[in-house]
């Protein structure tokens, strides 16, 4: 039985909590756990939304799920996300503006026949899983995307997937959980009791490991080692332009990129721009540890895939690149649960390369766990105890 | 003259002046050869020259090439970078929104 917040004598008040890692996962466990009455204190070894989080493009996406727990879990934070913007306007003076909460929606093309054929039978079983789509013919996809490459044999729009600036995102939810936020402090060992980091010992009744990429390595140091490994991904941004991407497009290939456990580098599409005019060029998913050298091949490739869907921008300037490790769990699956090895320690981390998305329902979960109260979603399939985590 | 520029005949390293002119936005601006379009946007007194979608303004801040905030139009290439691109005579430089 996991060391939770309810026992026969009923909720306990202001239990401790420590969360390890201040980025967009660990902020919202922070929020939702404070909610729910714990005294939170956030750990970083750097800084808040430093690393994962703030290397990214901020999606907020169901369109790329199949059908399965983790799609169910991006519908249910989908649909938490303007609820817990509202809640922090609301009751804190966060100024949730900075979010850039923007359902803008997605548009997934396939540019061949067999894609299109790929795409409309995902689609078609994501459709019984609760997501929206609608096809696109030729004069609706270029009203809605006019500088769309035409050589489109498919075109969906999925009017649930959004975005956020995930920096943002993550400090808003941060501050508002109130919790104490302790920098530059590295976990070092210990249990919840004492717990050793390279700022001092600290003490708490629960420890939940937010770390992200780097929670295989704190779970390790912590005694209860999970298989969460580092998958690299880049992005480029080209400088401000005027508006010329309207949704989130990507090509449906990046569905297999998604899924996929291939060491090797992979690109597909991503075509999405910002508040500020920029255009955020992705994806690449490569398994190269925790290597952050620049790989001017992946980005060359990158950028070839995207001015195939949009040729317009083969003039404008890229002004940046930037790249970070998401949280890899061999079998695709977030780490959302108790540790069956250790009754104090909670475990929110292996999202890959939809934590942003994804943190609120997280957090919602994991605080549904902890207090011991009924979830609307099933936590079983993102329990610790399963072979792809800790083996058999 | 202005007061952001030294003159040649004050500059130790003895340094010539050739003029040259562009055009900003269809107004004549006078600068010297060897300046780059930011050096002689802000020798005459230009400090800003886009505005942000939130309307805060930009003109040089790095200086360097890096941070992209002196985005010009010149000769209709979008996006140049200001502080990088060498004046020449008869540049024709508009300032862009958004960018």
């Amino acid at each position: 039985m996991p060391f939770g917040l309810s026992n026969d004598r009923g909720p306990v008040g202001r239990t401790r909590v420590i969360v390890i890692g201040a980025g967009i996962v660990g902020a919202a466990c922070a929020r939702e756990l404070a909610d729910a009455g714990c005294a939170v204190t956030v750990l970083d070894r750097n800084r808040p939304a430093g690393a994962t989080s703030a290397h990214g493009e901020g999606n907020v996406l169901v369109s790329d799920k199949g059908p399965g727990p983790e799609l169910d879990l991006a519908l249910w934070s989908t649909r938490l996300w303007p609820h817990v913007l509202a809640d922090i306007a609301e009751r804190t003076p966060v100024d949730v503006t900075r979010v850039e909460w923007e359902p803008k929606g997605g548009i997934v093309v396939a540019t061949t026949i067999a894609g299109a054929d790929a795409l409309r039978a995902f689609a078609t079983a994501q459709c019984a899983a609760g997501v929206r789509f609608a096809e696109l013919d030729r004069a609706a996809l270029a009203d809605a995307e006019p500088h769309l490459t035409d050589e489109v044999a498919l075109a969906f729009h999925y009017p649930q997937d959004a975005q956020v600036q995930p920096a943002a995102a993550a400090t808003a939810l941060l501050a508002a959980s109130g919790a104490e936020v302790i920098v530059n402090c590295e976990v070092l060992g210990g249990d919840a009791r004492e717990l050793r980091t390279s700022t001092g010992v600290l003490s708490a009744e629960l420890v939940v490991n937010a770390a992200g990429p780097w929670a295989g390595e704190v779970a390790r140091r912590l005694g209860a080692p999970i298989a969460v490994l580092p998958r690299r991904g880049e992005i480029l941004v080209t400088t401000p332009q005027p508006p010329t991407v309207f949704h989130k497009v990507y090509d449906a290939d990046y569905v297999g990129a998604v899924g996929s456990d291939s060491a090797a580098v992979q690109t597909s599409a991503v075509v999405e721009s910002t508040k500020a005019g920029t255009i955020l060029l992705g994806s690449s998913r490569s398994q190269v540890g925790f290597d952050d050298r620049l790989r001017p091949d992946v980005l060359a490739a990158i950028a070839r895939k995207a001015l195939r869907l949009f040729p317009c921008l083969a003039d404008v300037a890229v002004m940046r690149t930037y790249g970070g490790f998401r949280p890899y769990v061999p079998d695709h699956l977030p780490v959302i649960g108790a540790d069956p090895r250790a009754p104090w320690l909670w475990h929110a981390t292996g999202h890959e390369g939809a934590g942003i998305g994804l943190s609120v329902g997280t957090a919602r979960l994991l605080r549904q766990l902890v207090v011991g109260e009924p979830s609307e979603l099933d936590a079983t399939p993102f329990r610790v105890d399963r072979a792809a985590v800790i083996g058999q | 003259m202005s007061a952001r520029r030294i003159p040649g005949w004050q500059d130790r390293t003895g340094r010539v002046d050739r003029p040259l002119w562009i055009t900003v936005d269809g107004e004549r601006v006078e600068g010297i050869a060897g300046q780059s379009l930011a050096g002689v946007l802000l020798a005459a007194g230009r400090s800003s020259w886009r505005r942000t979608e939130s309307g805060a303004p930009r003109g040089v801040f790095c200086g360097i090439g890096a941070c992209f905030d002196c985005l010009i139009t010149v000769d209709g290439e979008r996006d140049v970078r200001a502080c990088r691109r060498p004046a020449f005579d008869g540049a024709v430089v508009h300032t862009q929104e958004r960018g």
